[in-house]
């Protein structure tokens, strides 16, 4: 972890009568890191989000952020930790500057603070032009950016994403995710929640995934490759001859072997296997590359469920 | 929702963080939303027009009444009723059309979550938000008051005795609780229905049951309770009483008999008077100031207490409810 723990959560749970949300979560986030929290819907990572923000109470277990509970201090934490809801809202007959002025004040910054820290927010997100607007006239893109500007404003410990990208386009989509390392750069950490996973794995330190309220797996997509695809290091080759896959297959550390088209070939391996293979390779076959790809949350997520459904079937 | 966590009811902070802020905000939406225009428009120029009516009548019998303008608010010119009969009529309208949407609307905008991940308890929103409302009510009412006093003024020419203020003073606070009791009832359905449509239908079917047919369920329920109305030897009392006691559940009734007894200061009584009582009494005389509002406090109070009432069930629910929106 980067640095100092800024969640902890403990044997976290939450029942909603006989049903069981959350199940004994534990986990931990160190300031500056971005975690992304994955997992099918229902499976207790919103109500995982909502019991860190005080929002909702756990049924038992403790969490720690930003160094209070948000069960006992849940004013302190809402101090330092910026929310950013799946399809934000807004009050559509305000302006920019008046809702976050609203939220700002609510969070207790004096209108100095405000003015000040208006502008290089709404800068910052590029929304600088049309900050005096009305919201009634932005775009869902638009108003994503101004609920980051919103905790921009607050200048959080931790920063709770709910779903950020969903209705962006793909160009607003990659500037979001350069803003969310921006927060990362601040030092703040930040909570990601996201069902597009090639965006949470180019924007994430580790990654927790939840299954059926519990957290199934965490870690880095290396360690959770590793963990699910039994391997964890992806190495494509470029190889001409019959008998490529059977040589590979028989290198020690590999775990798999698979056919992309043509001469090109993933290699799950359980290191770094590269040496290895061209060793292998020259003089039985025609080596024309190797490169180290870097393992699939997609793929880790897919397998991962894929067996839990086998499990449970 | 609420969990069975004991830990949080030792939760740090104060519930009233933010109070300040909701209230300005939601004020300043009020007063200036085109809904909240068009009532004010509709309950002056209908107010207004009442209070006129009521002087032109009042002119020809200057020298009738000591309270002048007092008569103001209570006479009827046909095809007018009278400024009290408007205000208990359009009041409820005014306190619903300001919070049938006040937390439902929040969840559908998708603004309750992001304004309560703020450093405020969901206790400072409800409470603020009601605070609001009956802000927005009073500097109305209040602005209608100060208008039917100098139309009075202009049209009468004559100033209102202290009497009379203190008199009209008294009125406008009962207003003001009576359009507390419907607000908090708007607010109720706002907790309760997630659809603004819903809370809004809900609210102007109660307010229609307790304004046009309060009366009908009081006989009825009355009849079933304390037997027929009438004796061998007239009116039964156990019928009156009975009937008085349901008829008082509405805070239509509580607010007519406030307005009654307030404006008109012959009015000795507010329930049945025995002939016993009458003896030594100057029928038609004026009753002193502080004996009318001694006659109306349990009605005042009622409305007071109703409203908390309303508002303590809306507070639990909105407490339990899951914020997810």
């Amino acid at each position: 972890m980067a640095g100092d723990t800024v969640i902890r959560a403990e044997a976290l749970t939450k029942r909603y009568g006989a049903n069981l949300a959350v199940d004994h979560v534990d986990f931990a986030v160190a300031a500056g890191e971005i975690v992304g929290i994955l997992g099918p819907n229902g499976s207790g990572k919103t109500t995982t989000i909502l019991m860190l923000l005080g929002l909702t109470e756990p049924t038992s277990g403790r969490a720690m952020v930003a160094g209070f509970d948000p069960l006992r201090d849940p004013l302190e934490v809402k101090r330092r930790v910026g929310y950013l809801p799946d399809q934000v809202g807004f009050y559509e007959n305000m302006s920019a500057r008046d809702n976050l002025a609203y939220t700002a004040r609510l969070a207790g910054l004096t209108r100095r603070e405000i003015d000040e820290r208006f502008v290089a927010a709404l800068d910052r997100v590029g929304l600088g032009h049309v900050g005096h607007s009305r919201v009634t006239t932005y775009s869902q893109g638009m108003r994503q950016r101004l609920g980051l500007a919103e905790i921009l404003m607050k200048r959080p410990s931790v920063a709770v994403l709910d779903e950020p990208t969903t209705a962006l386009d793909p160009h607003s989509t990659m500037e979001f995710l350069d803003m969310i390392r921006g927060l990362k750069a601040d030092g703040t950490a930040v909570l990601l929640s996201s069902h597009h996973l090639d965006q949470v794995q180019s924007v994430c330190d580790r990654v927790a995934l939840f299954n059926r309220g519990k957290l199934a797996l965490s870690g880095t997509v290396t360690e959770l490759a590793g963990r699910v695809l039994g391997g964890g290091y992806v190495i494509d080759v470029e190889a001409h001859g019959a008998s490529v896959p059977e040589l590979l297959a028989a290198i020690p550390g590999v775990v798999r072997v698979q056919p992309l088209g043509g001469d090109r070939y993933r290699v799950d391996g359980q290191h770094d296997l590269r040496a290895d293979i061209a060793r292998r390779l020259a003089g039985a076959v025609e080596l024309t590359g190797i490169y180290f790809a870097a393992p699939s949350l997609n793929e880790v997520y897919a397998r991962y469920f894929a067996e839990a459904r086998d499990a449970v079937q | 929702m609420r969990s069975s966590n004991p830990e949080a009811a030792s939760r740090h902070g104060s519930p009233w963080t933010g109070l300040g802020t909701v209230v300005a905000k939601e004020t300043a939406d009020h007063l200036s939303s085109a809904r909240m225009r068009i009532l004010e428009a509709l309950v002056f120029l209908t107010a207004i027009a009442a209070a006129y009516a009521a002087i032109r009548s009042i002119r020809a019998t200057i020298g009738e009444s000591p309270f002048l303008f007092l008569r103001l608010l209570t006479m009827a010119q046909d095809p007018l009723p009278s400024f009290i009969s408007l205000l208990g009529f359009l009041i409820p309208l005014v306190a619903i059309a300001l919070a049938f949407d006040s937390i439902n609307g929040e969840f559908n905008r998708r603004t309750l979550s992001r304004v309560l991940a703020q450093p405020i308890y969901r206790d400072a929103l409800l409470l603020g938000k009601f605070l609001a409302g009956l802000l927005s009510l009073t500097i109305g009412l209040t602005a209608l008051w100060l208008l039917v006093i100098g139309l009075g003024l202009l049209l009468l020419g004559l100033p209102p005795s202290t009497e009379e203020m203190v008199r009209m003073l008294g009125f406008l606070v009962a207003t003001i609780a009576y359009g507390g009791v419907w607000l908090a009832l708007a607010l109720l359905f706002s907790v309760l229905f997630r659809a603004p449509a819903t809370a809004a239908l809900a609210a102007l079917g109660t307010w229609l049951v307790s304004s046009l047919f309060w009366s009908f369920i009081t006989d009825i329920l009355a009849a079933l309770i304390a037997g027929p109305a009438e004796g061998v030897l007239g009116p039964r009392l156990q019928y009156i009483y009975t009937s008085q006691f349901i008829d008082r559940l509405s805070p239509n009734t509580l607010y007519a008999e406030t307005a009654l007894a307030l404006l008109q200061p012959s009015t000795r009584a507010l329930g049945p008077v025995l002939i016993s009582q009458l003896q030594g009494a100057v029928l038609g005389s004026p009753l002193p100031v502080m004996q009318s509002f001694v006659l109306i406090w349990p009605q005042l109070t009622g409305l007071v207490a109703t409203t908390i009432l309303i508002f303590a069930i809306a507070y639990v629910i909105f407490q339990r409810q899951e914020i997810r929106a």
